[in-house]
C-alpha cells in the first residue's frame, strides 16, 4: 500500500511514523536483558534507521519518563523504567482475570492452543520439509 | 408477499452456510468487508421479514384493526400467512430484539472500559509495556487505541518478529477492527444463525492484520514465525485455558496461510454474495410493498362497508362522509378517475 521504509529513513518522519518508531524502540529496550546504547538499539531495529533518529527517539522517551539512563563511555545506556510498567501489570492482570467477557474487545495477538495445535505448529515452524506439511508450505522466496 | 417475504430468510440461511467457508479462501481484507456487508444486510432482511410476518398476524387482532381502520375479514381473505407462522415470527423477533439489546449494552460497556483503560495506561505513547513474564499482547481500542504487550512476550521474540507483532496490533487499531467485531457480535445476537459468520469474521480480521504486518516487515515468513512463537510461548506458561482452546485452531491456520503463497484476488464469490444480498433486499422491499397494498385494500373494504352502512339510513347525506379516512380515500379515488 505505502512504503514505510521511505518515510522512516528520512530525517523528519511524520507524526504517526514517529509514534511507531517510539514503540519499536521501546519494545527493543524491553526485550533486551540489560541497558542498551543508542548504537545497540539501532542494531536491534530492522529497517535501516539513521543513528540520529534513534538518538532523538531515545531522548524523547527519556523525557517522557519511560526510560532511565546512565553514562556509558561518551554517551548513555538506556533501560525501560519498570515501576510504572509493573503497576500497569497488576492492573491489567486483575482486569483480565476479573471478567473474561472483556476479552471480547481485546484484539489478542494469539489465541490459545490445543495440544494438537501445538504439534502442528512445531511442524509448520521447524519442519518446513516435514512429511505432513510438505504439501502446504511454500518457501515464498 | 407469499414468497418474497421468505426470500431474506432463505438468503440468510444460504449465506450463513456458504459465506464462512468461502471467506477463508479469499484475501482477508475483502473477506472481512464482505462478511460485514452480509451481516448488516441479512440482519436487516431477517428482522424485516420477521416483522412483516408478525405484523400480518397482529393486524388481525380486532382492536388493532379498529385502530388502523381496516377490515379483518378482508385481511384474512387476502392474508397468505398462517397465524402460527406469524406467532412464531413474532416470538423470534422479540427474542432477537432482547438479545440485541443485551449484547449492545454489554458491548458498549466493554468498549467504554477499553477506552478508559487506554487513557489510564502510563505514558502517551502507542505502546504500553506491561512488566509481566506471562507472554501476552493485544490491542485495546480507544481514542487513540493502545497496544499492550507484556515484557515476557517481547523477550520471546526476535528483532524482526517484534516488529511484526507491533505491526499486527497496529493494523487492528488502524483498521478499526473493533467496529467490525461489534457489528458481527450484534448481528449474531439478533440472529443466532449468524454465529458462524461472526467467527469467520474474527478469523478474517486476524488474517487481515497478519497480511498487513507482512507487508510492513516485508516478509510473510517472519510474521508466521512471530505468530507461531508467540502462541507456543503463551501456551507453555498459561497451560492453555480450556475456554480459549475452542478457538485455538486459528493459530495453525494463520501460520499455514502465511507460509503459503498470498491468497489471490477473486471476484466471483464477491459478485455472487452481492447478488444474493440484492435478492435479499428486493425480497424485503417487495414483501413490504405487498403488505402495504394488502392493508390498503383492507382499509378500502372497511371504508366501503361503512359507507353502505351509513348511506341507507341517511340518503341525503351526500358528500358528508362518516369517516375522515374514507373521505380522504374517496377524494383520492376521484382524483384517480379524473387523471
Amino acid at each position: 500500500m505505502h512504503h514505510p521504509r521511505d518515510d522512516e529513513a528520512g530525517g523528519t518522519p511524520g507524526r504517526r511514523a514517529r509514534g511507531e518508531l517510539e514503540s519499536n524502540v521501546l519494545a527493543a529496550l524491553w526485550s533486551a536483558d540489560g541497558p542498551l546504547t543508542a548504537r545497540q538499539v539501532l542494531e536491534r531495529l530492522p529497517g535501516g534507521l539513521a543513528y540520529t533518529t534513534v538518538l532523538t527517539i531515545l531522548s524523547r522517551l527519556y523525557d517522557k519518563g519511560m526510560l532511565v539512563r546512565h553514562r556509558e563511555g561518551r554517551g548513555y545506556a538506556y533501560e525501560p523504567a519498570r515501576d510504572e510498567a509493573s503497576h500497569t501489570a497488576q492492573r491489567m492482570k486483575s482486569l483480565l482475570e476479573g471478567g473474561s467477557d472483556r476479552e471480547a474487545v481485546l484484539a489478542r495477538f494469539v489465541s490459545g492452543l490445543s495440544e494438537a495445535d501445538e504439534q502442528l505448529l512445531h511442524q509448520l515452524l521447524s519442519g518446513h520439509d516435514g512429511p505432513h506439511s510438505a504439501g502446504h508450505v511454500d518457501d515464498g522466496k | 408477499m407469499l414468497i418474497s417475504v421468505y426470500v431474506p430468510l432463505a438468503v440468510t440461511a444460504v449465506l450463513t452456510v456458504l459465506a464462512p467457508r468461502v471467506a477463508r479462501r479469499l484475501a482477508p481484507r475483502p473477506a472481512a468487508w464482505a462478511l460485514a456487508c452480509i451481516a448488516l444486510v441479512t440482519t436487516v432482511g431477517w428482522a424485516g421479514s420477521l416483522a412483516l410476518l408478525a405484523f400480518t398476524g397482529i393486524a388481525q387482532i380486532p382492536q388493532v384493526a379498529a385502530e388502523g381502520r381496516w377490515s379483518v375479514p378482508a385481511l384474512q381473505a387476502e392474508d397468505p400467512v398462517y397465524l402460527t407462522v406469524a406467532v412464531i415470527s413474532a416470538l423470534f423477533l422479540v427474542a432477537g430484539a432482547v438479545g440485541l439489546f443485551l449484547a449492545a449494552v454489554r458491548q458498549a460497556r466493554h468498549l467504554l472500559w477499553a477506552r478508559r483503560e487506554c487513557a489510564r495506561m502510563p505514558g502517551d505513547s502507542e505502546l504500553a509495556v506491561v512488566d509481566d513474564d506471562t507472554p501476552q499482547a493485544f490491542a485495546l481500542p480507544g481514542a487513540p487505541g493502545r497496544i499492550v504487550v507484556s515484557s515476557g512476550m517481547l523477550r520471546c521474540l526476535g528483532d524482526e518478529e517484534r516488529e511484526a507483532l507491533l505491526a499486527h496490533e497496529r493494523a487492528h487499531l488502524r483498521g478499526r477492527h473493533h467496529v467490525f467485531q461489534t457489528l458481527w457480535r450484534l448481528a449474531a445476537a439478533l440472529n443466532p444463525l449468524l454465529r458462524p459468520l461472526a467467527d469467520a469474521g474474527g478469523f478474517a480480521l486476524e488474517r487481515w492484520a497478519d497480511e498487513e504486518a507482512a507487508a510492513r516487515v516485508g516478509s510473510r515468513r517472519v510474521v508466521a514465525r512471530a505468530v507461531g512463537r508467540a502462541a507456543l510461548a503463551s501456551s507453555f506458561r498459561a497451560s492453555s485455558p480450556p475456554a480459549l482452546a475452542v478457538t485455538g485452531g486459528a493459530v495453525p491456520q494463520r501460520v499455514r496461510a502465511l507460509l503459503a503463497p498470498p491468497p489471490p484476488r477473486r471476484t466471483f464469490p464477491i459478485a455472487g454474495g452481492a447478488l444474493l444480498l440484492t435478492l435479499c433486499c428486493a425480497g424485503l422491499v417487495n414483501a413490504a410493498s405487498d403488505s402495504d397494498k394488502m392493508l390498503d385494500d383492507a382499509q378500502r373494504a372497511q371504508c366501503a362497508a361503512s359507507i353502505t352502512h351509513t348511506r341507507t339510513p341517511r340518503p341525503e347525506g351526500f358528500g358528508h362522509e362518516p369517516d375522515v379516512c374514507c373521505e380522504h380515500r374517496m377524494r383520492a379515488e376521484r382524483a384517480e378517475h379524473l387523471a
